[in-house]
């Protein structure tokens, strides 16, 4: 029984890691009451992601009441498909064309965030890299052999995989160290990840748009339960005063 | 007026005598702990997830087309559907929580012995109906997770022998899981199995009330007739139903006493249950996992396939078989096993507080490996943890197999006269 | 047992605020159940209002009909001979006044209309629902010495060319109008007061 037990506790946390994700995940730390990140991811995804992935149960007026943009603002800058304001964000893309074109059909990203998680959307848009044996010329190292082309390309430019010599067991190696990009892109690298940054704010947000709602009545609920709790405590002690 | 009221129905329908039966002369062994409280926390579960259902059916559309995007639409466009719709999904979870807890309770304190059997079994078919319950209710959402979950447990019904391809097929109605799959799902989900689960939670109260609750010390609050002091005796009035054959001590009234602790229990409870709805409804991807946030795709199976946790254990010791139709006969035989622990525990002592320490261990034992199990299930069936899954299906059966045997003679400690605390 | 003398006013106090506390409670948890049947954001952005153009070309007599929360509007240009047949059969209208709450402040004038000649109305009897025809010359069938009004072929009651009902018929009330505003000369826009949202 103890034997097992220490194999037990010895065996687990590799189980844990083992399940993990193989790459690296740079954590996103983004922020739901940042309207302005928000406004700018929505016109990142409205401008490079919504011509091929749509958001198709997300209407153009609740996210922008939600991200505090006036209706008829946003309508303007913001809305390139549909003509009503409380229409769906889709795009007029056919799917059977859109799989022959890519392999498979562009996933809807409303709910991307909850499927992937924040970090791995943060990452895998700044994981692109040159690759000229795949179809698009690019790859990436989260989504090896992905199906999808750099789209925001003109920000980032196309960076490359870097190498390094270094002293590893008394022998110098080729190590991978990194990406760099060519310095072609409209942004800097710092101005990149806060691009990426904003858009996956406004995936977060998409995947549940009532998330600060929700949280903010959970105070109001726990401060109820409080209450209550300590009302039936006290109402438990009184009459439980005849039990002895 | 209001006592007219009572009258007028009292001639009509046994309404104050039943109050008193079941309540507020219902005599309950005054030493119940924190053990005690999770059945009536299981009918709350119970109470949230009807009212929720019914009104998430309001919105869902039980079709293949359009399932998931009604969910979305639940979510996103109808007045706190996220809220109605995380309720359920929470309770679903809540409701496994609290009715592990209500069994371990009644394995530690032996609740399943003589005279309690058909209180158990019953206890056991409310088990498994709920697991078919919540095993439907996990399709409707028709994410990934709903179709490929319902995938493999649909395919364990194929390692019956003969029948079990054409069984397969008809439970599905269709070459895959589909539309058809859908809908009579759907049907049983929202009505026969609620159905079912009520009138079985009713037998179970009525069974329980008939035979009289037991307690931590496992030891009986009815006395032969005639035995016990009247100073002995509670100051408090008993139904004479419970009164007329039986000496009733250390027990009070249901209601007010149990009552009024429940409700701290419930207060409790809630704050638990309040934090996933409204901090946490993911709960790290244990009550909505996140493969389900992608429409069902019958042509791409996600990376890893893990039921939902409270299926994990048995689903563990169906992946430590090799054999197929041996791992889902083990399987079953797992869930059997419990609801043979009434002639499998052939002790006459019932709370494991005055069992032999080969009991007690024997029992901690059976719950690590539940939990361990439950974990592995988790888990991708890698070939160490294939391996410990192993080990401990046979610490779980072993649980059952080792009582049968050592509890005809155990040594137990004396039984107090009256209860100890 | 204690012997210790219960205190009854604590206890009553306790179980009173218990269950004033849990009453309040279950309130606050059917609001969520309540709040769900209200019209879904879906429901309310397909009853979104609904712009009418075409104003200028449309003629004398001539009507436009548009889908408005799933309801038929009609948009009447009346001529100068309706206008001025209008007050001509006052003493037959249940309400030739217009007091009741039928129509917005701003239609609650004797054309029961913003500018006289253009008529929005929601082209649904106020009886039981259907839906009227609209008659723009061979009213007198149906009510003598009037030649333009609607029509309701469900159970026969009659409305002028303002949406007032006659008297003795089974409608209750005149026609609604609803809210309306001009977006310019051309355009009304259905379902919102000028100014809103």
């Amino acid at each position: 029984m103890k034997k097992l037990l220490v194999a037990l506790v010895t065996l687990l946390p590799t189980l844990v890691f083992a399940a993990g994700p193989s790459v690296h995940l740079d954590k996103a730390n983004i922020d739901l009451t940042d309207k302005a990140s928000l406004q700018r991811g929505a016109q990142l995804f409205m401008n490079y992601c919504l011509g091929c992935h749509q958001m198709q149960y997300q209407r153009y007026n609740s996210t922008f009441e939600d991200i505090g943009v006036p209706l008829e603002l946003g309508q303007e800058n913001l809305q390139f498909t549909g003509d009503k304001a409380g229409d769906l964000i889709t795009n007029n893309m056919p799917a059977e064309k859109a799989a022959s074109w890519f392999g498979n059909p562009p996933p809807d990203l409303t709910m991307v965030s909850r499927v992937r998680g924040k970090d791995w959307i943060y990452t895998y848009l700044r994981s692109f890299y040159r690759d000229d044996s795949r179809p698009f010329g690019v790859n990436n190292v989260v989504f090896p052999n992905v199906g999808m082309p750099h789209v925001l390309q003109e920000l980032q430019g196309l960076p490359e995989r870097t190498h390094e010599e270094r002293m590893i067991d008394g022998e110098m190696k080729d190590v991978y160290v990194g990406l760099k990009s060519d310095g072609t892109g409209a942004l800097s690298a710092g101005e990149y990840d806060q691009a990426v940054l904003d858009l996956t704010n406004f995936l977060v947000y998409t995947g549940e748009p009532m998330k600060l709602e929700r949280t903010r009545i959970g105070w109001f609920v726990f401060g109820f339960l409080l209450v209550f709790t300590l009302l039936a405590w006290f109402l438990k002690k009184e009459f439980w005063k005849d039990v002895k | 007026m209001f006592k007219r009221f009572v009258e007028w129905m009292d001639a009509r329908i046994p309404m104050t005598k039943t109050w008193n039966i079941h309540l507020a002369q219902y005599p309950a062994p005054k030493n119940f702990n924190f053990w005690y409280v999770f059945g009536v926390l299981a009918m709350l579960v119970l109470v949230n997830q009807i009212l929720t259902g019914v009104w998430l059916t309001m919105n869902y559309v039980p079709s293949s087309e359009g399932a998931f995007a009604s969910v979305e639409y639940i979510m996103r466009d109808i007045e706190y559907g996220w809220l109605l719709r995380y309720m359920h999904s929470t309770g679903a979870s809540a409701f496994f929580v609290v009715v592990y807890l209500h069994m371990f309770r009644g394995m530690m304190y032996g609740s399943y012995q003589k005279p309690r059997e058909l209180l158990w079994i019953f206890g056991m078919l409310i088990f498994l109906v709920l697991m078919a319950e919540a095993f439907m209710g996990y399709l409707l959402p028709w994410g990934q997770m709903s179709y490929w979950g319902a995938q493999v447990i649909i395919s364990l019904f194929g390692a019956i022998p003969f029948v079990g391809d054409d069984l397969t097929l008809w439970i599905r109605g269709d070459y895959v899981i589909s539309g058809a799959t859908l809908n009579r799902f759907f049907a049983l989900h929202v009505i026969a199995l609620p159905l079912v689960l009520v009138i079985l939670v009713f037998l179970h109260i009525i069974a329980l009330h008939e035979v009289g609750s037991n307690n931590p010390d496992g030891i009986e609050v009815k006395k032969k007739k005639g035995t016990v002091d009247d100073a002995e005796k509670p100051k408090f009035k008993f139904h004479e139903r419970f009164t007329k054959k039986y000496d009733i001590v250390d027990a009070i009234p249901f209601y007010p006493y149990y009552i009024v602790k429940d409700l701290v229990a419930i207060g409790i409870f809630l704050f638990a249950f309040c934090y996933v709805i409204f901090f946490n409804p993911e709960m790290g991807g244990f009550f909505l996992e996140p493969p389900n946030f992608e429409p069902a795709n019958p042509l791409k199976t996600p990376e890893h396939i893990a039921p939902v946790w409270y299926f994990t254990p048995f689903y563990a010791i169906l992946r430590a078989v090799p054999d197929k139709l041996f791992g889902v006969i083990l399987m079953f035989a797992a869930i059997v096993m419990l609801a043979l622990l009434p002639w499998l525990d052939r002790c006459k002592v019932r709370s494991v507080r005055f069992r032999s320490a080969l009991h007690k261990v024997n029992l901690t034992v059976f719950a690590i490996s539940f939990i361990v199990l439950g974990y592995l299930g988790t888990q991708p069936a890698t070939p160490t943890a294939t391996r410990i899954a192993q080990i401990f299906t046979l610490l779980y059966f072993g649980f059952f197999i080792l009582l049968w045997f050592y509890s005809k003679r155990e040594k137990t400690k004396p039984l107090p006269e009256r209860l100890t605390s | 047992m204690s012997n210790a003398p219960v205190d009854k006013g604590r206890r009553r106090f306790l179980t009173v605020a218990t269950s004033v506390v849990g009453g309040a409670g279950a309130v606050g948890v059917a609001v969520p159940f309540i709040a769900s049947w209200n019209p879904s954001l879906r429901a309310k952005n397909a009853g979104a209002p609904v712009e009418v153009t075409g104003l200028s070309k449309l003629e004398d007599g001539g009507i436009i009909r548009v889908e408005w929360r799933g309801q038929p509007v009609w948009v009447v240009r009346r001529s100068p001979e309706m206008l001025e047949a209008l007050p001509e059969h006052d003493d037959r209208l249940r309400d030739p006044k217009s007091e009741e709450p039928q129509q917005p402040e701003y239609a609650t004038n004797e054309y029961r209309s913003i500018k006289k000649e253009i008529f929005v109305a929601v082209g649904i009897c106020t009886h039981l629902g259907c839906s009227p025809q609209y008659l723009p010359e061979e009213m007198g069938d149906h009510v003598n010495g009037v030649q333009a009004g609607f029509f309701c072929p469900c159970h026969g009651s009659t409305y002028d060319i303002a949406g007032r009902v006659f008297e003795g018929v089974p409608a209750p009330l005149n026609l609604v109008v609803p809210p309306h505003y001009y977006v310019d000369d051309n355009t009304i826009l259905v379902g919102e007061d000028k100014g809103q949202a």
